[in-house]
């Protein structure tokens, strides 16, 4: 690893693929294709704004909420459009709900498909081959590796995102929560288990 | 694959500068009507297979060096940016770095 030192003579190289995205970025900003403030705006809302917390509101509505509920499993994109957790990529967003009977778990096989509005970027063992392969083929395994163990009778699906269709999950809302208000469930709700690759907290 | 995902510290949305510029770039020229999500999605997970053949790819640098790719040859084929150009570009930038007291900023020569 380089590090900086204030004895360098020149500015710190960045890595080879760092330069190589500076020229393409250099090479679309003079050819008029692309508007440098929208980069920055892309870069600000990924990292800062957008992330599970907005998918966990939507699950804590939807455990206090039986009619907001009812709309997000039919139909969930008009619900989502009105929360402000579009999709930018124009994708299609289905939220499956988690039963006594039924534990989902979402993957793309493909690359990395991801409800970007609702879970923001995905976390580096989404993107793995490991984790694309093997959770389809073995997704039982897959979850007591991350510390899940379903009871006998709960059968798992797994549901395979594409560019047109992203998977949300809907854990279960755990026991003992009943007096809890919407934020207070909220901070129940972790992203991975929205991927179903974990269960919802159970309050302390 | 982390065993325990939430004893671990929150990992950083990007964990270099420049995943999150050439994935802002990447969104930015679909929003703008270069090409659309489908077609992005086609070829990167054309490129992730090409590469996870030959070694298991963790998700982490080489998924981005894989997203890197796939625009770079989707930008040549489109002809916004030739392979030609964007290494005479790179050189250029690389030229500048080293050429620019520690501490100043860097810009391109004319």
């Amino acid at each position: 690893m380089p590090h900086d030192h204030p004895d360098h003579p020149h500015a710190l190289l960045p890595p080879d693929p760092a330069l190589r995205v500076k020229a393409l970025e250099t090479i679309l900003i003079q050819k008029g294709l692309i508007d440098p403030a929208a980069l920055e705006e892309i870069i600000d809302t990924y990292q800062n704004r957008i992330g599970p917390q907005n998918g966990a509101r939507v699950v804590a509505r939807a455990w206090s909420d039986p009619e907001f509920k009812a709309a997000l499993l039919a139909d969930a994109d008009p619900v989502l459009v009105e929360l402000g957790f579009y999709g930018r990529q124009g994708e299609h967003m289905v939220v499956v709900e988690n039963t006594a009977l039924q534990h989902n778990m979402v993957v793309c096989t493909l690359c990395s498909c991801y409800p970007w509005p609702l879970l923001g970027i995905p976390p580096g063992w989404y993107k793995s081959d490991a984790y694309r392969a093997r959770a389809v083929r073995e997704p039982r395994k897959v979850l007591a590796e991350f510390g899940v163990t379903l009871p006998e009778g709960t059968s798992v699906r797994v549901w395979d995102s594409t560019a047109e269709v992203r998977y949300l999950v809907l854990p279960m809302r755990p026991e003992g929560t009943e007096d809890l208000n919407e934020e207070d469930l909220a901070a129940l709700v972790t992203r991975d288990s929205m991927i179903g690759t974990s269960l919802a907290k159970v309050p302390s | 694959m982390s065993s325990c995902p939430e004893a671990a510290a929150p990992e950083p949305v990007f964990s270099e500068p420049w995943h999150a510029q050439v994935f802002a770039l990447t969104v930015h020229l679909n929003e703008a009507g270069r090409f659309t999500w489908s077609a992005w999605v086609e070829r990167f997970s054309a490129t992730l297979r090409r590469h996870g053949l030959s070694r298991e790819l963790d998700g982490g640098e080489d998924y981005f060096r894989a997203w890197l790719e796939t625009l770079e040859m989707f930008l040549a084929e489109e002809g916004a940016a030739s392979p030609a150009e964007a290494e005479v570009m790179r050189s250029r930038w690389e030229a500048a770095y080293l050429s620019t007291p520690h501490g100043a900023p860097v810009r391109l020569s004319d």
